[in-house]
C-alpha cells in the first residue's frame, strides 16, 4: 500500500473455461478454505475439476500443457457466483492469472478481484465466443487488454471491452488497495457515525 | 419530491464521502467475523501497523468449521484448530468481542446477529460472507465481503462502494398450505436467474412477505445472493420491532420508543421510485426443489424435470444432468435421497425445526437415509430442546447436533460421501457443495427434508399437512 501499483494492462497467453454460472465452490473447494493464509492457493483451482479421488489428472484446461503460463482467463456468464471467498480469485490469480475476460461476472467475485489487483473485464457474447475460438486453435496466440483504452488486441483484432468506471479508475490510479484510501478519511468516518442514532444506543 | 426507497435512505445517511476512484465511502454500522475470511485481514493489519477502529462495532463467533457432534478441544482435524487458534488469538489482541464455543450466543455469523438484536433497522452491516443478505430483512444493509473488505472494516469500519439499482420485488396474495419461505425465495431464483439480480438491491414486499414473520423473511433475504442480488431487504414493520423488543443489543425503556421512530423512518416511501418492479402470486407456487447444480435449476415439486433444449441455457441444463445423472423429463417426485440435512444460516431456526418436527413427530426415517438436524446457534439448540423438538428427531431416527454451518459447506466433518444425493434446507446446490466432489444436493424447506428423510425420496410434503 505504501507503494502504488498501477495497472493498465495484462497481456500474454489465455486459457479459456468455459460455461455459464461457474461458482467460487468449483473454483475452489471449501476444505482449502482451511489454511490459515492465502500462500499456498494457487496450488488448487478448480482441484476437483483437475483431479480424480485419487489424485491423477483429469482433462481441464488448467492441466492441459498447450495452455501453459498463461496470464489470461476467458470465461462466460456470471463467473465466479456463490461465496464470497477470496481464496477464489486468490487462487486464479497465485495460479498466474492476471486478467480475467468474461459475458459477466457475480458482484462479490469482481469487487474482490478488483481489490487484489486483478481485472475481470466483460466482453459481448459473439466476442467471447470468437476469443475461445481462437485460442483453442492457437493457444500460443498472445493477448494484450488494456484498461486506459479498453480495448483487448491480439493479432490483427481489435475489439473492445468494459469494466465499471469505478474499478477502472481505481486499477489504473494504483488505488485498488482501498485501506490508505479509507483510512486518511477517519475523522470524516467518525462525524459520519456520530450522527446516526444507533451508534449512540438512541440515547435522548 | 419522488420517494425514497429504504436502500437510498440508508446509503445517503452512511455515505462519508466520494473517493478519488468515484467510489463512495460507506459507514458500516455492524462487523461480523468468523474463523474463514478473516486471518489474513488480521495480518494485514499487523503488518501495516493498524489497529480495529471501531472495535466497540466489531463482533466474533466460530461457525464454519465447528464439528457438531463432538467439541472437545483441540479439535481432531488440525486445520480446523490452527484456524480456530488464530481467530481466539486475534480478538484477543484486537479487542474484538468474541463469542466461543463455550458461549451461549455462539452460532452461525447470520443467526446470532439477529437473535441479539445486534442486527436492527436502518443500519449498514458487512460479513465475510455471502449470506450476510440474511440480515436484509431487519430492513438493514447487509453486504456480503471479500477478506480484502474484511480487512478495510477492520481497519476504518467502511467500505468503498458502488450504488447499486432497486428491484422490488411483490409476492401478493397468500401461500398454499405446505409452501414455506424457502419456496419462495426458490421460486423468485428460478424466475429471475441466478444472475438476474446482478446490479441490483431486492427489496422483497406485498401480501405474502407482510404476514411473514421474521425468520421467514430471514429465509428470503438470505438467497438474495443465490439470485445475484448482494443485498436483499424487507422494509422494518411492527413485526420487527415486536421481533427486537427485549433482545440483548436492543435499547429498552423510552430509548426503545425513539429507535422505533428511527426504525420507521427508514422504510421506503409509499411513493417510492423502484429502477424494477416484478410480480408474483403467492398461489402459483408449489413446495419446490432444484434439480441440477445451481439455485435457479428448480422445479414445483408436482412437475417433471425440463428437457435441457427447453431450457434458458442448454449448455447448463447438460452439465447439470451430466452431474446429477437424471433422466430429462422424469418427475422429480420419487428421486431418491440417501441423507437429509436440515440447519444452515437460510433454515436453521426455531420455526424451520417446528415445521421439519410437525412432519417427524411420530413417524421413522426411512433406513437408508442418514438425517442431521442442526441448530443454527447455541439459543437455537437450547430453546428448541425447551419444547421437546429435539426428542421428536430422536424418536423419529435424525441425529441432533451442536450449532454450526455442518453440512452446508461441508467445512467440518459433516460430509457426503462419493454420490449420495442429500435432501439439504441450506442454500447451495453446487458441485461438491457437501464436502463430496460427485456428491448430489437437492435444495427444498426443511418440511420437505423431513418428508423426504422418512421416505428415501423426494415426497410432496402437502401429502402430510
Amino acid at each position: 500500500m505504501s507503494e502504488i501499483v498501477k495497472i493498465t494492462k495484462a497481456s500474454g497467453t489465455a486459457v479459456p473455461i468455459r460455461g455459464n454460472d461457474i461458482d467460487t465452490d468449483r473454483i475452489i473447494p471449501a476444505r482449502y478454505l482451511k489454511e490459515v493464509t492465502f500462500a499456498r492457493m494457487g496450488e488448487y483451482p478448480f482441484f476437483d475439476e483437475r483431479y480424480d479421488a485419487a489424485g491423477k489428472k483429469k482433462d481441464h484446461p488448467f492441466n492441459d500443457p498447450e495452455y501453459k503460463g498463461a496470464s489470461l482467463l476467458f470465461v462466460n456468464k456470471n463467473f465466479g457466483c456463490g461465496s464470497s471467498r477470496e481464496h477464489a480469485p486468490q487462487a486464479l490469480y497465485r495460479f498466474g492469472i492476471k486478467a480475467i475476460v468474461g459475458e459477466s461476472f457475480a458482484a462479490i467475485f469482481a469487487g474482490n478481484c478488483t481489490m487484489m489487483g486483478l481485472p475481470t473485464v466483460t466482453v459481448g457474447e459473439k466476442d467471447i465466443q470468437q476469443l475461445m475460438k481462437s485460442v483453442e486453435e492457437n493457444p500460443r496466440t498472445e493477448y494484450t487488454v488494456d484498461l486506459e483504452s479498453k480495448t483487448l488486441a491480439y493479432g490483427n483484432q481489435k475489439i473492445s471491452i468494459d469494466l465499471p468506471e469505478t474499478y477502472r479508475t481505481a486499477l489504473t490510479a494504483g488505488s485498488w488497495d482501498s485501506t490508505a484510501l479509507l483510512r486518511a478519511n477517519l475523522e470524516q468516518v467518525k462525524k459520519t457515525a456520530a450522527k446516526l442514532p444507533y451508534t449512540h444506543n438512541f440515547a435522548g | 419530491m419522488a420517494g425514497r426507497t429504504l436502500y437510498d435512505k440508508i446509503w445517503q445517511s452512511h455515505s462519508v464521502g466520494v473517493l478519488p476512484t468515484g467510489q463512495t465511502q460507506l459507514f458500516i454500522g455492524l462487523h461480523l467475523i468468523h474463523e474463514i475470511t478473516t486471518a489474513p485481514a488480521f495480518d494485514m493489519l499487523r503488518e501495516k501497523g493498524m489497529d480495529v477502529a471501531f472495535r466497540e462495532r466489531t463482533f466474533a463467533t466460530v461457525d464454519h468449521i465447528v464439528p457438531t457432534d463432538m467439541r472437545r478441544r483441540p479439535f481432531l482435524d488440525r486445520e480446523a484448530e490452527e484456524l480456530t487458534q488464530a481467530l481466539e488469538k486475534n480478538v484477543k489482541q484486537f479487542g474484538v468481542e468474541f463469542f466461543g464455543l463455550d458461549s451461549l450466543n455462539q452460532g452461525i455469523v447470520h443467526v446470532i446477529g439477529p437473535q441479539l438484536g445486534l442486527t436492527q433497522p436502518g443500519m449498514t452491516l458487512a460479513c465475510g460472507d455471502s449470506h450476510t443478505s440474511t440480515h436484509g430483512a431487519f430492513g438493514t444493509l447487509a453486504f456480503g465481503i471479500g477478506t480484502s473488505q474484511v480487512r478495510d472494516v477492520l481497519a476504518t469500519q467502511t467500505l468503498a462502494m458502488d450504488k447499486l439499482k432497486v428491484r422490488r420485488i411483490n409476492i401478493n396474495g397468500a401461500l398454499g398450505t405446505g409452501v414455506y419461505a424457502k419456496d419462495v425465495i426458490l421460486y423468485i431464483i428460478r424466475r429471475l436467474g441466478v444472475g438476474g439480480g446482478k446490479g441490483f438491491a431486492y427489496e422483497y414486499g406485498g401480501a405474502v412477505i407482510d404476514r411473514m414473520n421474521m425468520e421467514e423473511r430471514m429465509t428470503v433475504c438470505n438467497m438474495s445472493i443465490e439470485g445475484g442480488a448482494l443485498v436483499g431487504y424487507v422494509n422494518p414493520d411492527q413485526t420487527t420491532f415486536d421481533y427486537l423488543k427485549g433482545r440483548p443489543y436492543v435499547p429498552s425503556g423510552t430509548a426503545f420508543e425513539r429507535a422505533v421512530g428511527y426504525w420507521k423512518s427508514v422504510a421506503s416511501d409509499a411513493a417510492a421510485r423502484y429502477d424494477d418492479v416484478v410480480n408474483y402470486e403467492g398461489k402459483d407456487i408449489e413446495p419446490t426443489v432444484t434439480w441440477g447444480i445451481n439455485p435457479g435449476q428448480s422445479v414445483g415439486v408436482s412437475e417433471k424435470l425440463p428437457m435441457p433444449e427447453q431450457s434458458a441455457d442448454p449448455e447448463g441444463a447438460k452439465k447439470a444432468y451430466e452431474h446429477m445423472g437424471w433422466t430429462p423429463g422424469a418427475p422429480i417426485i420419487g428421486t431418491p435421497v440417501n441423507v437429509a440435512f436440515i440447519g444452515s444460516c437460510t433454515n436453521g431456526r426455531l420455526a424451520d425445526f417446528r415445521a421439519a418436527a410437525k412432519i417427524a413427530k411420530g413417524r421413522k426415517v426411512n433406513p437408508n437415509v442418514r438425517a442431521l438436524v442442526v441448530p443454527g446457534s447455541a439459543e437455537v439448540k437450547k430453546l428448541a430442546e425447551q419444547e421437546g423438538l429435539d426428542k421428536i428427531f430422536a424418536e423419529a431416527g435424525f441425529q441432533w447436533r451442536e450449532a454450526g454451518c455442518s453440512m452446508c459447506l461441508a467445512m467440518n466433518p459433516d460430509k457426503l460421501n462419493g454420490r449420495e444425493v442429500s435432501a439439504s434446507s441450506s442454500n447451495r446446490n453446487f458441485i461438491g457443495r457437501q464436502g463430496s466432489p460427485q456428491g448430489r444436493t437437492l435444495l427444498m424447506s426443511p418440511a420437505m427434508v423431513a418428508a423426504a428423510a422418512l421416505n428415501g425420496k423426494v415426497v410432496d410434503v402437502r401429502q402430510y399437512e
